[in-house]
């Protein structure tokens, strides 16, 4: 079981509040990512999970129980870290089988957990090594590890991938996914980079200056963005936000068009433009557009084989059925 | 390019002459001592056997056998061991506290701690004995080991301080995720990972208990008069006796300089720890 609920929390540096009260249900089994711009609040809220850091008000609620003022050895959830966190003065084995020698488990027991999450995670050949003597990748696996056999009611992941390199990373991505996929556990994962967000997420919690954007799956957060915050961050290349005349014609303060909802032709079109650049990357071309009027430069999602380059000019036709529009606060407009 | 290779002709010859230079003038005053010793009192004050003398063991042996030195040394290794452990016992939780669990006046309570030893140590000497004495304390092994505790403690705070911030926090936070407890993040994670810095720590701890000088002698008289006391008792009225003094103070000084010695690589890291990051 693992539902965690926080009602009402804030938290407050010294003068500086950086959670202003927030309220979030997670249910049991849910994959939730707190996903937002660094500095938005996104660790310090599951580090408030966590209890390495202390609410100023508000309450943190683990299956029903207020543990706002138990110490994170007693709330039963595991944390894997940004640097990993390993133990350095001991062996892979020894790390793994650290929160179970804490817990009291008997050596024999131990010994499975440590066999079963070896596989698993293809450590097998490196217990009897130091962290010191391991990759990037393979500390994370270790880090995974430790955080496995303690069996939580949930696992909490600070940026996990982030000092792993790009392969390595979608690799990850996937074991992670698998991994919840498997156990059934509910996950806590923090980042900055909204396709982690989109590609693992049950449930995506978009976070700005501590406060709570939007939550929903990552296909509503894509198709319904709240409010421009959430459009802009959710979604690679960034939706396209127009302003003034072309946003009044919708009666709207600004209108969003995705890159990938952006019809291009070098004949005819409703706005014409000149091509800064184009990104081609095989499947698609990225292409930035300047002169459409209220959106400087505008990105285009095209075909992979679409042959423009720096000065051309082109028409652009976008798909109206799939205008996001958004009154003068910011706010979506059904 | 001129600037460049003059800078490593000085690089080359210039620094290790002047690293030699400064060497040997700090080692002078203790090679003198070790020399002095080996002369009667009496060749030990004149000019025209300075450096030409018969050499002589009477100034050792003279010292076993008419001042139990051992009991001084034993007394000295007794007061200053355990004034170490206490020290460090104190010493790795606060620090502990401070390292991971700063608060606003950490800084503040950091600074209190070292403004203590800009106390003149003259200015407690009339309340220290009249304490120690109306305890019933005076010439007890307990009361040296306690003051050497205390007069070393801030240096100890501060030191393992250093080092304990030098550990990534994470790795605490990840004990406490693992399930461990205080004392247990202590001793299974802090320990281990800080155990150099802890060494080096105590090594400087010991010395300095060693060499402690102004309130061994003068809270003493003999049951736990140390190494300090026994150089200290070698002042006659009838004037220094150079030649015994110097056995007295080269046996005093010698276990600690063989201990420093061995240990040199942590000693220096515990005195220029944190000097540049």
């Amino acid at each position: 079981m693992g539902r965690i609920v926080l009602e009402g929390v804030t938290k407050s540096f010294g003068e500086t509040q950086v959670i202003p009260p927030l309220d979030l249900t997670i249910e049991d089994g849910e994959f939730a990512v707190f996903v937002g711009p660094s500095g938005c609040g996104k660790s310090t809220l599951l580090r408030l999970i966590a209890g390495l850091e202390d609410t100023t008000s508000g309450k943190v609620v683990i299956d029903g129980d207020d543990v706002t003022q138990v110490s994170p050895s007693k709330r039963g959830l595991a944390m894997v870290f940004q640097t990993y966190a390993l133990y350095p003065h001991m062996t892979v084995r020894k790390n793994i089988a650290f929160p179970m020698r804490m817990a009291g488990m008997s050596e024999q027991e131990q010994e499975a957990k440590i066999k079963a999450a070896a596989e698993s995670l293809n450590l097998t050949d490196y217990l009897d090594r130091k962290p010191g003597q391991l990759s990037g990748g393979q500390r994370q696996r270790v880090a995974i590890g430790r955080a496995i056999v303690r069996d939580p009611s949930a696992f909490l992941f600070d940026e996990p991938l982030s000092n792993l390199d790009a392969a390595l990373r979608v690799g990850m991505r996937l074991e992670i996914t698998e991994m919840h996929k498997r156990m059934g556990t509910t996950m806590i994962y923090v980042t900055h980079d909204q396709v982690e967000a989109m590609t693992m997420a049950d449930k995506i919690v978009v976070l700005q200056a501590g406060v709570i954007e939007q939550v929903g799956s990552p296909l509503d957060l894509y198709h319904k963005p709240q409010n421009k915050f959430v459009a802009g961050f959710i979604g690679s290349p960034k939706m396209n936000l127009i302003e003034g005349a072309e946003a009044a014609k919708h009666d709207a303060h600004t209108i969003g068009i995705r890159p990938e909802h952006v019809e291009v032709s070098t004949t005819d079109g409703l706005w014409q433009g000149t091509v800064g650049g184009a990104e081609h990357l095989g499947s698609d071309t990225f292409i930035h557009i300047h002169g459409v009027p209220g959106c400087d430069p505008m990105t285009v999602r095209a075909a992979g084989d679409v042959a423009v380059k720096h000065g051309d000019t082109v028409y652009l036709t976008p798909n109206e059925s799939l205008l996001h529009k958004f009154d003068d606060k910011g706010l979506r407009i059904e | 390019m001129a600037i460049v290779a003059s800078e490593t002709r000085f690089g080359k010859i210039g620094r290790p002459v002047l690293a030699w230079v400064v060497a040997l003038l700090f080692f002078f005053p203790i090679f003198w001592l070790v020399f002095t010793s080996f002369k009667t009192d009496a060749d030990a004050v004149k000019p025209e056997f300075l450096i030409f003398f018969t050499p002589t063991l009477d100034n050792y042996l003279n010292m076993t056998e008419n001042y139990d030195y051992w009991r001084f040394a034993t007394n000295s290794v007794i007061t200053s061991v355990f004034a170490t452990v206490f020290a460090l016992a104190v010493g790795i939780p606060c620090a502990y506290a401070m390292a991971f669990n700063p608060t606003r006046a950490t800084k503040d309570v950091l600074m209190w701690m070292l403004s203590t030893k800009m106390l003149p140590a003259a200015a407690v000497l009339y309340p220290m004995t009249f304490l120690t004495k109306s305890l019933g304390l005076f010439d007890t092994h307990f009361m040296v080991i306690v003051v050497l505790m205390l007069i070393n403690l801030p240096i100890v705070i501060w030191m393992l301080f250093t080092y304990f911030k030098e550990i990534p926090k994470e790795i605490i936070e990840a004990g406490q995720m693992d399930g461990v407890n205080t004392w247990g993040e202590i001793k299974e994670i802090l320990i281990p990972l800080a155990w150099g810095g802890i060494a080096s720590t105590a090594l400087l701890c010991f010395i300095f208990c060693w060499n402690e000088a102004y309130w061994t002698v003068r809270l003493t008289t003999t049951e736990a008069a140390t190494l300090s006391k026994l150089i200290e008792g070698n002042r006659a009225p009838e004037g220094l006796f150079f030649g015994r003094l110097s056995a007295v103070s080269a046996a005093a000084v010698g276990p600690i300089v063989v201990l420093g010695w061995f240990c040199q690589k942590q000693l220096v890291q515990g005195l220029t720890f944190g000097a540049v990051k």
